[in-house]
């Protein structure tokens, strides 16, 4: 589904990812650590292709072709979806508008949006006075309403109380078709600082991104844990 | 023969009075002799050329007269056509109401002085015509009432004089718009407008503006709110023109008077508009609000708010929010006077351009740069307007939808 192959980026002169590279597959779901200002949110973006992360060198490959000098509307349109973490405000613009915009053949959004009992603000400009779990929720309810083939979640998990991280965590599920044990067709990579994220998502693989760039690779639960016994230095001398 | 000593005297000194805003136009260079039209029944109207449709579309005039309750239409000089289909409204051109209606000359230039500058002093000496629109008590206006102010003759002053009466308990819903000819380029447009909301009426007066690139414009408006009344005046201009100034004043005078004022303006390269709104709230439980969105392509906009507290337990806001897209000036000029203790006024200015950040977040969601910048500016333009009858909110989304698609 998606590889990055030795992906250089910088914003603005800055260098802030170096030489990373990682692998998804279809179906399949990639777990990304990592501390503050380790690098994390930039390689989603530069995934997605947001404007102003230049790629210096290295490659994005996705469903087979070279997407690195695609604008980010044409990865969105060939199937990739993002969930910021701290999205704009965009006043005027009413969540169900946005939703009409972005909608896939067969989703109807009145449907999704009730499904995360979301329909209250259907008719609120996008992100105006939202709490932390309702930004969540209308992030996860447009991209639901995308229904993306890769998705890029951004902390799902952050600023999300414990009633509501339920609800985010099984609408994720459904996402990424986590119920489907064969034929799954959805990819995720998700970006977790806490790792609550994986007591609702199964993940199948999960890496460390220390200083800019991957680290260690694995087993998420075994990453995490390790995570939580020795802290992110422990990564550095980490092999596998 | 509608003259009054007193006035022609206040006009006379102030034929060459220049206004307080804007810039000085000299009306010599204009025409303001009458030019005769031909009275159009219904159906001619909608026989009328389909550019000259669109153009009165675009300044919510409906040639078929759909959801509307009464249609005045002045061309040039002459009124072309005038009815109305509400029990209890009444539509009249201002010559013919000012012949056979006594109590018409209890309103006709009680509130806009006449010596505030030389377009009012104008207006009097050489009124062409304009539309008396009132509601009787307690009557209701089921579809808004649609007046068009339209300008053919090229080089033309239209001078035009109108009176907007929403007797007690009345309700009354006005959409009027002001447009030239496909053909016509330089003119200069003069409209007195005073505004009459008794007590307990409602008036939502809706103003599109829809001129020539060389066309000025100076409408002078004063509107008197009475106890328990509420005002909602709603002005839209998102096409080029040469001038437009104006500085609509309005008082609040009765206990729990309301006035809202709403405006969205598309500043053009070459146009230049000073447009104000001035609220005095002198009763107790006065409420006002003044919300006002510029974009400039390249055009001069200076907005000007002035919100005058008079009386305790009064409450006003002006909101004046400005983007430049393509260069041009906006200059947002809020100001707030309190006179006694326990007002509450308040006022957010602010001058940008389109986040980029907005624009990335849309194009991850599928719109390309063209489609995502446009989306945040029809959201910059979305002001919710409340209290207006769904129908009436229906017909300015799709003016500002129209006019937003040519003008970006």
């Amino acid at each position: 589904m998606l590889e990055v192959q030795n992906l250089t980026v910088s914003v603005e002169g800055k260098r802030i990812l170096e030489n990373v590279s990682l692998s998804i597959d279809k179906g399949e779901t990639y777990m990304l650590f990592g501390e503050n200002g380790s690098g994390k949110t930039s390689l989603i973006m530069s995934i997605m292709g947001i404007g102003n992360y230049q790629v210096e060198s290295g490659k994005i490959i996705y469903k087979g072709e070279d997407i690195t000098e695609w604008p980010s509307y044409e990865r969105a349109k060939h199937g990739i979806g993002i969930m910021f973490q701290r999205p704009p405000t965009i006043r005027g613009l009413k969540l169900k508008q946005m939703l009409e915009m972005v909608k896939r053949d067969g989703k109807d959004p009145l449907e999704l949006a009730e499904e995360l009992n979301f329909t209250d603000f259907l008719d609120r400009d996008i992100n105006l006075g939202f709490s932390g779990g309702e930004i969540k929720r209308a992030e996860i309810l447009q991209l639901m309403t995308q229904d993306p083939d890769l998705v890029l979640l951004d902390e799902p998990e952050s600023g999300v109380d414990i009633v509501n991280m339920g609800l985010i965590g099984n609408s994720i599920r459904e996402l990424l078709q986590k119920d489907l044990h064969r034929k799954r067709e959805k990819s995720g990579l998700i970006i977790t600082h806490s790792g609550y994220i994986l007591d609702y998502v199964e993940a199948d693989k999960g890496c460390v991104l220390v200083n800019n760039t991957i680290w260690c690779t694995g087993n998420p639960h075994e990453i995490m844990d390790g995570i939580r016994s020795h802290g992110y230095e422990e990564c550095l001398t980490c092999q596998r | 023969m509608f003259e009054r000593e007193d006035l022609k005297e206040k006009a006379r000194q102030a034929v060459d009075k220049k206004a307080t805003y804007g810039e000085d136009i000299n009306l010599d260079q204009f025409d303001r002799t009458f030019v005769s039209h031909k009275y159009l029944a219904e159906d001619e109207i909608c026989a009328l050329p389909e550019d000259e449709q669109k153009r009165l579309l675009m300044s919510g005039l409906d040639v078929t007269d759909q959801g509307r309750g009464g249609t005045y239409f002045q061309k040039d000089t002459t009124v072309i056509h005038c009815h109305s289909d509400e029990e209890g409204i009444q539509v009249m051109p201002v010559t013919e109401a000012l012949k056979k209606h006594a109590w018409v000359k209890d309103y006709f230039w009680k509130l806009v002085p006449v010596d505030q500058d030389k377009y009012t002093a104008s207006a009097y000496f050489e009124l062409h015509d304009g539309y008396v629109i009132r509601a009787l008590p307690g009557s209701r206006s089921v579809y808004p009432i649609q007046a068009c102010l339209y300008l053919d003759k090229e080089n033309l002053q239209q001078n035009v004089h109108n009176l907007i009466i929403a007797e007690e308990g009345a309700e009354l819903h006005i959409i009027t718009g002001c447009t030239t000819s496909p053909t016509m380029k330089r003119g200069i447009h003069v409209g007195i407008s005073e505004f009459f909301i008794k007590k307990n009426a409602k008036l939502s007066f809706t103003m599109i503006h829809n001129w020539a690139e060389e066309m000025d414009v100076r409408p002078r408006s004063v509107a008197i709110v009475e106890e328990g009344g509420l005002f909602m005046n709603n002005y839209v201009c998102m096409k080029p023109v040469k001038s437009i100034q104006m500085y609509p004043t309005t008082y609040l005078s009765g206990d729990n008077a309301t006035a809202m004022f709403y405006s969205i303006i598309v500043g053009s390269p070459g146009s230049k508009f000073d447009i104000g709104g001035r609220t005095y709230l002198k009763h107790r439980g006065c409420r006002s609000e003044i919300i006002q969105r510029a974009i400039s392509n390249g055009g001069h906009i200076i907005n000007r708010g002035h919100l005058i507290g008079d009386a305790p337990d009064i409450k006003a806001h002006l909101e004046c929010k400005g983007l430049l897209l393509k260069g041009g000036i906006i200059d947002s000029i809020p100001q707030l006077e309190a006179h006694v203790e326990g007002v509450d006024m308040s006022h957010e200015a602010a001058v940008g351009k389109v986040a980029q950040e907005e624009i990335y977040y849309l194009m991850s969601r599928g719109l390309s740069e063209d489609q995502a910048t446009s989306t945040i500016v029809r959201g910059f333009l979305n002001v919710d307007i409340k209290g207006l009858p769904p129908n009436l909110k229906t017909e300015i989304d799709r003016v500002i939808e129209a006019s937003d698609r040519d003008s970006m």
